[in-house]
């Protein structure tokens, strides 16, 4: 199959000029709405995390009406809360040689030469405008004895440019953007829904109309319209059933907008983190991520017998493999994730893992507690010793943590152009839920970054360049037949679901779906296993339609209901993630495919080939989508081989 | 190295809606291993529950990671159960032994309304965050973050105000229902910091009376901090009663000399 033409559908709409100047020239030439007009149009912003509730708290301040919606009980619930290291951007604070330009250029370097750099500038470009707005909202970053901000170092950067509030910074953030909000539901400008869920998205004559929801209190179904809405929906982690993403993160609000027309991309771009607490257990709910920054003081090793069984501290020093020291001597242990990840994976196919279920390897902090002594290595990490303490009953002063790769991002998402709009015209896509900015592998701490860049700064730009032309034009209500169609087809949905009387809950499909899509789309992707998964995943689905069971009714609060929705609308997303791993025939970022690697075992880019976004388009058969490309060009930066030996 | 916990009975509060009546059902766990969190422990019995056509036991809960503050129950009189520090979603079964009974139940304050069996509504704690828990600056004008400096100690303060999660724990703790824990918290929060002074006064005045509004009145038992998951100090409720006082007397023209 050749597939290197370009789509004419994906307009990336990426303004003229030279990179540095796309983002100013597009402002200088959108079509603004004047103040006394923006109250005219109704945007609905749908999730609440950082980009939701900073795109409808800065929207609503500009004197749009804005009706913004979470299932989440409060929108300081958001995932985002657990976000732990820490937020780039290019302040230079430190004058480390950090600026506009080297944040772009470690971020497409980071993203393996896979996002669109007119996108990525621009983040680098607003990265300095979060800070200050978080500051000046008082999130209480860390701070030098001097009053000034703090910073700390990341994975894939050589410099300090992360800011952090202790190992809280999403919570803070997310504090910092949900208090915003409130101010302005508190001024009556935005009206909140909470506890209610988007189940479908309707379009009228090629246009997104408004939203159809369902009330999680009573199983109401209802609809809204609007001039435009917002998806700041988060990722799709969890479709591994097994991730550090919270329990309740899901694909449902990108996947039915994508079921009405807006196109998926790079479902395949999924990131494994590689420090979180191994399984211990089948029926374990959730893994536990151990923040990165672990990695600037503790090291990785493995015993380089396999099956060896001894306790650690019996195997003699010459008997281990510290095996990112090994292999990637110039930045060893702050290896990026991909890399880092892949490595462990290795080590434990290789026989050489550790632990009960040998299922992890060793974070060793031995070395630095003799070099620093304990109580530094206290200060530093005392809050995460005592939670991987509290987890396993293991105390890591005494002997080394166990870790393992988990599911933790997803660099994928709905296909959006430079203005965040996906192929459905008024429908945007901010934060996790978008693909926009960070490629085939995500940077650690950007996404944070990419969030609020979006909510603050960019959205509240461009969503205007589309408002305009429907200034005193009459849009459809929802009385339009549209809106009584496709809120009949969710009553339908639920009340099929609510009636299933098979013999196994939502869960344990999950779990089964989650294990199919981490043997085989998950760290080490093969053409035979990929045809494998894509064979068995709509099995299981056809089990899940006869076999599944939901009690408690339609209507009332009904959890295992809406764990139902949310697991059928997996089960598609899961056959498109592998249909997407199949076409791409190369290894990039986090997509390693085992028969497109170096000698050395690293990635190996098809830049030829490959260099391009594959956004899909909803068939009605999940396994075979229809591909549409928008190549990538690179005017500024010019593709090099990713090496972090 | 893990063992396995046998025979522990569980009495977990059932409730149809904010108006049905309540009642204990009991449940026999035969074996779980004490690797398991408290609510993977629920997790499992509602797969149980569900495959024998029964309805599945509500309860709140979302990160696991203690950070959102979304998860609430009782465990056995006690709220987030009887580790200290710790949200319900890192508690772990370790905590318990073979043969215990534990008593399950929903935050109870008469300001937490039950939605469901063990989830509660507490979107009071938005209203009051709505009428003042927050700094006005509209996005766009912020000056540059390294112009207000922040002596180190005034951050780390504010940052240990702000470490408040909103699970509610301290009000089911309190004998009265009150929220002042939890108020303060946010207060002192801003209150603390040099970008919080020009709405400070306006700031705690609204906070407390849209707290008294919904919530009983503190009479100084202290039980709000042994629940904190965050062991949020019960400093914050002085800090915020005096700047109450303050705000009742102070001439806000004059705040800039102060
Ligand atoms: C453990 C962990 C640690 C992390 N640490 C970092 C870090 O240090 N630095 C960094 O930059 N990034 C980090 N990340 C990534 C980062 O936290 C997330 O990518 C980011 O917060 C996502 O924000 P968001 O606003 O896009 O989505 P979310 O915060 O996930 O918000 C989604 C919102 O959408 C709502 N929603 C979803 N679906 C529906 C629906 N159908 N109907 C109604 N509402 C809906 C939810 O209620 C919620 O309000 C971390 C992630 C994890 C898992
Ligand atoms: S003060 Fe403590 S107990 Fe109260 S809501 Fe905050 S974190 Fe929970
Ligand atoms: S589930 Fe988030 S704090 Fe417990």
């Amino acid at each position: 199959m050749s597939m290197t033409i370009a789509s004419p559908v994906l307009d990336s709409k990426t303004p003229d000029g030279p990179v540095a100047d796309k983002w100013d020239n597009f402002k200088a030439n959108e079509k603004l709405v004047n103040p006394a007009n923006k109250r005219k149009f109704k945007i609905i912003v749908v999730g609440t995390g950082l980009a939701g509730a900073s795109a409808a708290a800065t929207l609503a301040e500009l004197g749009y009406q804005v009706d913004a919606f979470t299932f989440h009980d409060s929108p300081r619930r958001a995932h985002s809360i657990a976000a732990q290291g820490g937020i780039n951007a290019a302040k230079n604070y430190r004058g480390d040689g950090d600026s506009v330009n080297r944040l772009f250029y470690d971020t497409i370097k980071g993203g393996d030469f896979r996002s669109r750099e007119s996108n990525v500038h621009r983040l680098a470009q607003v990265s300095v405008n979060i800070i200050d707005q978080m500051v000046a909202q008082g999130v209480p970053f860390a701070r030098e004895y001097g009053g000034m901000l703090d910073n700390r170092s990341f994975g894939g950067a050589q410099v300090s440019r992360t800011f952090y509030a202790r190992g809280q910074t999403g919570q803070q953030l997310l504090l910092g953007a949900y208090q915003q909000l409130a101010r302005q539901i508190g001024l009556g400008n935005v009206r909140l829904f909470n506890r209610t869920e988007l189940v479908d998205v309707v379009t009228v004559d090629g246009r997104c109309a408004g939203i159809v929801t369902r009330d999680l209190m009573n199983g109401e179904v209802t609809s809204h319209a609007a001039h435009a809405v917002v998806l700041a929906t988060g990722g799709y982690g969890n479709a591994f059933f097994l991730s550090t993403n919270a329990m309740a993160c899901n694909v449902t609000a990108a996947w039915r907008a994508h079921r009405r027309g807006a196109f998926f991309a790079n479902p395949c771009y999924t990131q494994i983190h590689p420090t979180c607490i191994p399984q211990s257990d089948d029926f374990q709910s959730k893994l536990t991520l151990m923040s990165e920054s672990l990695r600037n003081d503790g090291r990785v090793w493995v015993p380089k017998m396999a099956g060896d069984t001894r306790a650690p501290a019996d195997i003699p020093e010459d008997e281990r493999d510290y095996y990112l020291e090994r292999l990637y001597p110039s930045f060893g242990n702050l290896a990026p994730r991909d890399i880092s990840s892949r490595a462990a994976k290795r080590a434990v196919d290789n026989g050489q893992g550790v632990g009960p279920k040998q299922n992890g390897v060793y974070l060793d902090f031995a070395d630095a507690i003799g070099r620093l002594g304990a109580d530094v290595v206290r200060e530093r990490y005392g809050n995460l010793f005592d939670m991987y303490e509290r987890i396993t009953g293991e105390n890591p002063y005494e002997v080394p943590m166990r870790i393992y790769p988990a599911s933790h991002y997803t660099m994928g998402g709905l296909w959006v152009d430079y203005e965040l709009m996906t192929t459905i015209p008024g429908l945007y896509a901010a934060g996790e839920a978008n693909f926009s900015d960070h490629g085939a592998n995500r940077l650690g701490a950007s996404a944070l970054m990419q969030g609020l860049s979006d909510g603050y700064f960019v959205l509240p730009y461009t969503i205007s360049n589309y408002l305009a032309q429907w200034l005193n034009k009459s849009i459809p209500d929802t009385s339009h037949p549209e809106f009584a169609k496709v809120e009949a087809e969710a009553r339908d949905r639920y009340h099929r679901l609510a009636s299933s009387d098979g013999t196994r809950g939502p869960d344990w499909f999950h779990r089964e779906l989650g294990k199919i899509i981490w043997d085989y789309c998950g760290m080490e992707r093969t053409e035979a296993g990929l045809d494998k998964a894509l064979s068995e995943i709509p099995a299981l689905y056809e089990e899940f339609r006869r076999d599944l069971k939901v009690t408690g009714g339609e209507f009332g609060l009904n959890q295992t209901l809406e764990k139902a929705a949310r697991t059928e609308d997996f089960f598609e997303l899961g056959m498109t993630m592998c249909r997407d791993a199949l076409e791409r025939r190369e290894s990039c970022g986090g997509h390693f495919r085992a028969e497109y690697q170096t000698e050395e075992g690293e990635a190996l880019r098809d830049d030829e080939n490959f260099a391009h976004v594959s956004a899909w388009e909803y068939t009605g058969d999940a396994t075979q989508p229809t591909l549409h490309i928008e190549p990538l060009v690179y005017e500024e930066v010019s593709f090099q081989t990713r090496s972090y030996k | 190295m893990s063992t396995t916990l046998k025979n522990l009975t569980l009495k977990i509060w059932r409730q149809d809606g904010p108006n049905g009546a309540g009642r204990f059902d009991t449940h026999v766990i035969d074996e779980i291993t004490d690797e398991a969190s408290f609510l993977e422990m629920l997790d499992i019995l509602n797969e149980q529950l569900i495959e024998n056509g029964d309805e599945a036991v509500v309860f709140d809960h979302d990160c696991r990671e203690g950070i959102c503050g979304t998860c609430s129950l009782m465990i056995n009189g006690q709220a987030h159960g009887p580790e200290r520090a710790t949200a319900t979603c890192q508690l772990h079964m370790r905590k318990f032994s073979s043969g215990d009974t534990i008593v399950i139940e929903p935050w109870r304050a008469s300001a937490f309304p039950i939605v469901k069996d063990l989830m509660v509504d507490r979107s009071a704690f938005d209203r009051i965050i709505e009428s003042g828990g927050f700094i006005t600056a509209a996005t766009g004008g912020a000056p540059d973050a390294n112009l207000i400096p922040v002596p180190k100690p005034v951050a780390d303060a504010a940052m240990d105000a702000a470490q408040c999660i909103g699970c509610g724990a301290c009000v089911a703790a309190c004998p009265n229902g009150a929220a002042n824990l939890f108020t303060s918290a946010k207060i002192s929060h801003l209150n603390l910091l040099p970008q919080g002074q020009a709405e400070r006064y306006q700031r705690v005045e609204n906070m407390v009376e849209t707290m008294d509004e919904y919530f009983g009145s503190c009479t100084n038992h202290g039980e709000c901090e042994a629940a904190c998951p965050k062991e949020i100090s019960i400093d914050m409720i002085a800090l915020m009663n005096s700047d109450y006082r303050k705000a009742k007397v102070k001439n806000r023209k004059a705040l800039s000399r102060t």
